[in-house]
């Protein structure tokens, strides 16, 4: 092995993450109102199952898959289904959602389950029961977990990675999941590698998280060939692409996936999710959030029941400060700014981060001096600044043709650029665009 | 300097010129491609702007279908009534007659009526900042107001009122789908001019929850449904649907009771352009003197 594991390019935003990496993961107490929307996941959005008046206890589904690529949604708190509407959803727009009604006198204990063996099942089943159990990466892409457990026929996959890079700007996350829960993300990843049938897992942590590093090779298990790699601290080092190209050397073909060059990666999070399906039998229903930045009181790490509003988290974590501009649903690199409190927490928001005037000032835009920083910034290797030209220009099926869907929009270019151009919002809109195109086309 | 070697490269160069425009000349006269000529005359007579209203590619494959009997000059959107007659006499056909249609805009919630919920910071754009996660309107559906349409628009029909609407001025408007092209929420439609009766909301929201984020939203209480002629309007997910294959049973009654005022009846343009700066504009264009936007 090479020793310094990293990619090429890429930048070193300011890391902020002494706010919470020290904050033990602490428990939400359950909301007033959960908010569910069926639209939670990539891929086709769950088919509806619950109606208005419906008794629901903590665990029981509301929603069903539609298809392979989805997975069904489940209450995470006992209560009374109260309305089936739209709601403001983490993305900006408005979104089908499930309203209940929290019983605030439910012990919330979910009920009897039987709990699968692992060891028993075939792959097939382990899929099954992971889609069962509504697993989706927990690393912000929120992709169905189960379809990169299911390899297609011809392709062969000899390594699992296990994403504990969390590369993004405050948060900690999988941070403190690793420090607090070796033994069960050690645990998902025996499952993993016995569905997967792979001899070989590869742990990628990058080194500013030392003590994770050191609570993962503590509980190594004995039979198994699972190693963990400190990798270069080093934005987006996060990114599955720029994570095999580190650990394993290999590249990733564009417009190709992980699996055809032989790897599975999975986050963590989704790793000890999987764990928790098959050592409780329940369902995804909560997850770990990190609460920070410089604009709110007490910056905690959450275990917070899935639909909770943005507004309940603040609240717990002491409420905002006064000088508190922008609330952000994952990294400030990548996340989405929330227009609304009412936001519901859904399976794919990895933290929130609130800043203030300081940190999301908005800075003049100049004119393009083509000094190629971007070009040097950007881990894919497309050229930014022609992107941003053609995108100014309104030429956007140039823009497809200059290798625009490389573009997983890091955000890298835009933190480079001297102009302040925001060239990431741009390939925003142009991917949105092409999307909408191909929409009508179809 | 040899004058011979200059003489025989000038006699060599204008052999093979002779040669190949002998052969061009030739090529030209063989394989000609008999083209009407009248298609040319119409092309000259036609905007030129190729907007495509028409349904065409442009200008020249309108004025081949013309010419070939396939339309009739009025379906040219663009020109005005006496270059159609003009059209029409040199092909020495009909004019015809074709519906006028214009874009109107589905939602009526400027900024004075449909609340703020966070402040918008990124690019000018429609499309971009509804890439990133909506404008800074309370409601999803409605107008984000950044002007795409304005921008796209290839006539100048439109202009942004002071309240952040875009205006179209039917007189000017050829239908030619750029702005129903642009905006990325698709609030524009195409309508004929007798469509005078419009739902200007496609807030799905029912109830307090749609005029909690704007004042002018469908609530979808239904009074209109009850009060227009029999099956004209529909209540549907939350909206009222006109269905306009009956749209003579029309008339302003249907949305006299509208609590809201999200059913109108349209006669010209649909929003006022109270602001002062683009109304003194219209007024001193001459071509727009006599004919009123309301």
């Amino acid at each position: 092995m090479r020793d310094r594991l990293s990619f090429r390019h890429g930048v070193h935003p300011p890391e902020r993450k002494e706010l919470t990496a020290g904050a033990p993961i602490r428990r939400m107490p359950f909301p007033e109102e959960i908010v569910l929307p069926l639209r939670q996941h990539t891929g086709k959005p769950a088919r509806l199952l619950a109606k208005p008046g419906d008794r629901v206890e903590r665990g029981d589904k509301v929603a069903e898959s539609d298809g392979f690529v989805s997975v069904p949604i489940h209450a995470s708190a006992a209560g009374t289904v109260k309305d089936i509407g739209w709601w403001p959803h983490p993305d900006g727009s408005m979104a089908e959602a499930v309203r209940i009604t929290v019983d605030r006198f439910s012990p919330q204990i979910p009920r009897p389950r039987i709990i699968p063996r692992w060891e028993g099942l075939t792959p097939d089943q382990v899929v099954q029961a992971v889609q069962r159990a509504g697993v989706v990466g927990l690393g912000g892409g929120a992709f169905p977990t189960h379809v990169k457990l299911l390899p297609p026929e011809g392709v062969a996959v000899d390594t699992l990675i296990v994403n504990g890079a969390e590369c993004e700007p405050y948060l900690t996350t999988d941070h403190r999941i690793m420090v607090e829960y070796p033994e069960r993300v050690h645990f998902g990843i025996r499952v993993m590698m016995h569905t997967l049938g792979v001899g070989r897992a590869i742990i990628g942590v990058e080194k500013n998280k030392p003590d994770a590093i050191e609570a993962l090779r503590e509980t190594l298990p004995d039979d198994l060939n699972v190693g963990v790699q400190g990798l270069t601290v080093k934005y987006p080092q996060g990114y599955e692409k720029m994570l095999i190209e580190a650990l394993t050397g290999r590249e990733v073909p564009s417009g190709k996936l992980p699996m055809h060059i032989g790897v599975v990666v999975q986050n963590v999070g989704s790793i000890a999710c999987i764990a928790e399906v098959f050592e409780t039998g329940l369902p995804l229903i909560e997850r770990v959030v990190t609460v920070t930045g410089p604009g709110v009181r007490r910056p905690s790490n959450l275990i917070v029941p899935v639909g909770s509003k943005l507004r309940e988290l603040l609240e717990f974590c002491g409420g905002l400060r006064k000088d508190a501009t922008e609330i952000v649903f994952g990294g400030p690199m990548m996340g989405a700014s929330q227009p609304d409190l009412d936001a519901p927490i859904i399976k794919g928001t990895t933290g929130v981060v609130v800043l203030t005037e300081k940190e999301s000032r908005r800075r003049r835009t100049y004119p393009c001096i083509r000094c190629g920083s971007c070009l040097d910034a950007c881990p894919v290797f497309v050229n930014p600044s022609l992107l941003g030209l053609l995108a100014q220009a309104g030429r956007f099926e140039e823009m497809e043709e200059a290798n625009l869907a490389d573009c997983m929009l890091c955000g890298c270019c835009s933190y480079v650029c001297p102009s302040n151009i925001p060239l990431s919002q741009m390939f925003a809109l142009a991917k949105a665009g092409a999307k909408r195109r191909k929409q009508q086309a179809a | 300097m040899n004058p011979a070697a200059v003489l025989t490269s000038v006699a060599i160069l204008g052999g093979v010129g002779l040669t190949f425009g002998t052969l061009i000349a030739l090529a030209h006269r063989k394989l000609k491609v008999w083209e009407d000529p009248r298609v040319d005359a119409v092309t000259d007579l036609l905007p030129g702007v190729n907007c495509g209203a028409c349904g065409f590619a442009g200008c020249r494959a309108f004025a081949e279908a013309a010419v070939g009997g396939d339309m009739v000059p009025a379906e040219c959107t663009v020109l005005g009534r006496m270059e159609v007659e003009e059209v029409a006499a040199f092909l020495g056909v009909d004019a015809g007659e074709a519906t006028k249609r214009v874009a109107r805009l589905l939602c009526a919630g400027g900024s004075d009526v449909a609340g703020p919920r966070a402040h918008y910071h990124g690019i000018e754009s429609c499309a971009a900042a509804v890439a990133v996660g909506g404008g800074g309107k309370a409601c999803a559906w409605g107008c984000v107001g950044l002007a795409d349409c304005v921008v796209a628009c290839t006539f100048d029909a439109m202009v942004m009122n002071g309240v952040d609407l875009p205006v179209v001025d039917p007189d000017k408007c050829t239908a030619c789908n750029d702005c129903v092209e642009a905006c990325p929420l698709d609030l524009f439609e195409l309508m004929p001019l007798e469509q005078k009766l419009i739902v200007q909301c496609k807030s799905l929201l029912q109830g307090e929850a749609a005029t909690a984020a704007c004042s002018v939203a469908c609530d979808a209480c239904g009074r209109c449904a009850v009060d227009a002629a029999p099956a004209l309007i529909e209540m549907r997910s939350g909206l009222a649907v006109i269905d306009y294959t009956k749209n003579e049973l029309a008339d302003p009654s249907a949305g006299a009771r509208c609590p809201t005022g999200a059913i109108v009846w349209v006669e010209g343009a649909q929003f006022a352009i109270d602001a002062m700066a683009p109304r003194e504009a219209f007024a001193r264009r001459p071509e727009m003197a006599g004919s009123e936007v309301a």
